[in-house]
């Protein structure tokens, strides 16, 4: 135990929280937004989110040939590239999701089984999924170079003093783009027709059939807006932790369907505030007691959670903005 | 679509009862008999290309078996999804391995209390979560196996991440003996249990525990409107269901004779809850039939080993989008007022 660190280390963990949490929220709006249609935890989700972390790093290896060695980009090109390695890991992610749903969920539920058949099938293209990277990349890790010099972006307070807080940029990157996709897919979903269309779907399946909507598409629509933010938190994660792994999305995902959870599944704000606690809980929870316990406590506060509000912590507030 | 299920009852129920007890010592002197099927020219193909397979038909045959029967109970009979069984096969394995290790109890002597600790466990777990439905039910069990196993790797007084080795073998028991050379041993054992556990959870099916659970299972609001209390019987099947997943981690300690936190990951809960919905979740001969098959598969692949999961993967795909009520699904409707009247 040392609480010390919490007082020392305030600002440097705030603001590592906050980006640990805004991945996290991109991720979560997969989890919770195809649970808002289907009902369903979308158990590949975890599998969608490490193809778009590939996707980055295959686009500024192969593509653009960057390495190890080469100087960071500025500028124009620094624009450009990033934002192709951030559209090839939307898309790819995008339309693994869309594949998911085709293969792991559309056939079963035409045939309305059981959820846990389709739990089962998404378990299963999960595994394809992993191991088939796994077999590409002969089990080894890849690391992201990087294009982006790292600096403190703004300071504030006196540099000269240790009381100052440094936000870097790549940090402050995450935060601002984070925020404005979810701002963005919240608006979409509330105002566009086809948000209009999920969002129906998902209050009910049967009348919304009734009223004229196209379930298919409007549940690949959905896949695809949950793969598409997947695929913005793969790019962000590996612009500030550069590496990536077959296997990388297991605990990831699963930290992201417990924010899912925490705020209320099914719900787009819930996923906001739960993915924001659970990534400052988790660094916090790191800086007191360890690494190793990390996830231990957060299960617990989970658990804790559940116990006092069976329905997440926003499950039920802001009812009017479920997907 | 052909229920290979209801036609084996019918001709089940055909037989009067001295062709039913042949029938069934005979299935189970075959079944006892499988540890020696490898030995034949023609049954050749049995074998396993890496492990022996006699190794191979206790774990992980019969083990996924033993357990898929266990969380066939709180998944198939009352429709509670758990995602962290391992944590329960990983309590009962560490109880065997502390404790013949340290206080020198033989396998038999852990099995009751290995069974109680996971039970207590079960108990434990269940009071605050069993009250939340379906989706949370899942990713708080999901949460408990993953504890179970840090605190393993975090606990250096228990062997960290190094585990704990040297766990003893069963001593000598009614002139059968354990130990490496002995495999066809341990498969006794699990078939034994499994036996038992057949018997319990037929007789539960047909009594007041099994009919609550099916109630809960097909509507929980229902079942508690009409007088069923609901969270003791969930308890009842979650705590059930952790005492097989125990038992099974104490044979598999005194068998494998070392644990670590490794051997308890995620993907064994996933596995065993693969075979029981890959069977046929709720009838325990689909369940069988899926931990077998489950089990053995990819251990007869593992010629394309770096493959075999991703074999793995496809075949849970194409099985679950063919059949997806399992190979052999349960009665559209359980005949359970009949033996319980």
């Amino acid at each position: 135990m040392n609480f010390s660190v919490v007082l020392n280390q305030f600002w440097p963990l705030l603001i590592s929280g906050l980006a640990l949490g805004f991945i996290y929220v991109l991720i979560s709006l997969g989890y919770t937004m195809v649970y808002g249609v289907l009902r369903l935890i979308n158990f590949a989700n975890s599998e969608i989110f490490m193809v778009g972390t590939f996707a980055t790093v295959i686009v500024s290896r192969y593509f653009f040939h960057f390495d190890q060695n080469t100087d960071p980009l500025h500028g124009f090109r620094l624009f450009y590239t990033m934002g192709a390695c951030l559209i090839a890991s939307m898309l790819m992610s995008g339309v693994t999701a869309v594949m998911v749903e085709l293969i792991a969920y559309r056939r079963l539920r035409a045939k309305g089984t059981n959820r846990l058949a389709s739990l089962i099938s998404a378990i299963g293209t999960s595994i394809m999924l992993q191991e088939g990277v796994r077999i590409l990349t002969h089990s080894t890790p890849m690391s992201n170079p990087r294009l982006l010099r790292k600096f403190g972006a703004i300071t504030i307070g006196d540099v000269n003093t240790p009381n100052n807080v440094v936000i870097r940029n790549d940090i402050l990157l995450v935060i601002v783009f984070a925020a404005a996709l979810f701002f963005a897919v919240d608006r979409f979903v509330s105002k566009t027709l086809l948000g209009k269309a999920i969002r129906a779907v998902s209050m009910s399946e049967e009348t919304s059939r009734l009223m004229g909507i196209n379930l298919n598409r409007v549940i690949s629509a959905t896949f695809l807006i949950g793969g598409f933010m997947t695929g913005a938190a793969a790019f962000l994660y590996e612009t500030v932790y550069e590496n990536t792994k077959y296997n990388v999305g297991f605990s990831i995902g699963l930290a992201a369907f417990t924010a899912a959870v925490l705020g209320g599944i099914g719900n787009l704000r819930g996923a906001f505030f739960g993915g924001l606690t659970l990534g400052l809980l988790e660094v916090f929870i790191a800086a007191v007691l360890g690494t190793q316990w990390k996830s231990v406590t957060v299960f617990v506060v989970l658990v804790l959670v559940l116990l006092f509000k069976p329905n997440g912590l926003f499950g039920e507030a802001v009812q009017q903005s479920r997907v | 679509m052909l229920n290979i299920r209801d036609k084996g009852a019918e001709i089940w129920e055909g037989w009067n009862r001295p062709t039913r007890s042949t029938f069934v010592i005979g299935l189970i002197a075959v079944v006892m008999m499988l540890p020696y099927a490898g030995n034949f020219s023609f049954t050749n193909i049995l074998n396993t290309p890496i492990s022996s397979y006699q190794a191979v038909l206790v774990y992980p045959v019969g083990m996924f078996v033993l357990m898929a029967l266990g969380l066939n109970i709180v998944v198939g009979k009352s429709g509670l999804l758990d995602l962290g069984y391992v944590a329960f096969f990983a309590i009962g394995a560490y109880t065997a391995a502390i404790m013949g290790t340290h206080f020198h109890w033989n396998t038999w002597e852990c099995l009751p209390l290995g069974m109680a600790l996971a039970m207590l466990s079960g108990v434990l777990l269940g009071l605050p979560t069993l009250r939340l439905r379906g989706d949370y039910l899942a990713i708080v069990t999901l949460g408990f196996g993953e504890i179970v196993r840090i605190v393993a790797v975090n606990n250096p007084s228990i062997g960290g991440p190094n585990g704990i080795a040297n766990v003893p073998n069963p001593p000598r028991t009614l002139g059968v003996s354990f130990g490496l050379d002995h495999m066809e041993s341990y498969f006794w054992v699990v078939v034994i249990m499994i036996l038992l556990i057949i018997w319990m959870v037929r007789r539960f099916t047909a009594r007041r525990p099994g009919r609550a659970w099916e109630a809960i299972r097909q509507d929980e609001d229902v079942a508690a409107l009409m007088g069923v209390s609901t969270l003791k019987y969930k308890i009842w099947s979650f705590s059930i269901g952790a005492a097989i997943g125990g038992a099974a981690g104490v044979i598999f300690a005194s068998k494998s004779m070392y644990v670590a936190p490794d051997m308890f990951s995620f993907n064994i809960s996933v596995l065993i809850l693969s075979c029981v919905v890959f069977g046929g979740m709720g009838n325990i001969w689909g369940v069988i039939l899926g931990g077998t098959l489950l089990a053995y598969i990819p251990e007869r692949i593992r010629f394309i080993s770096n493959a075999r999961q991703f074999v793995f993967g496809v075949a849970l795909v194409l099985i679950m989008n063919i059949r997806p009520d399992g190979l052999l699904p349960r009665k559209k409707r359980e005949k359970i007022t009949k033996a319980g009247e």
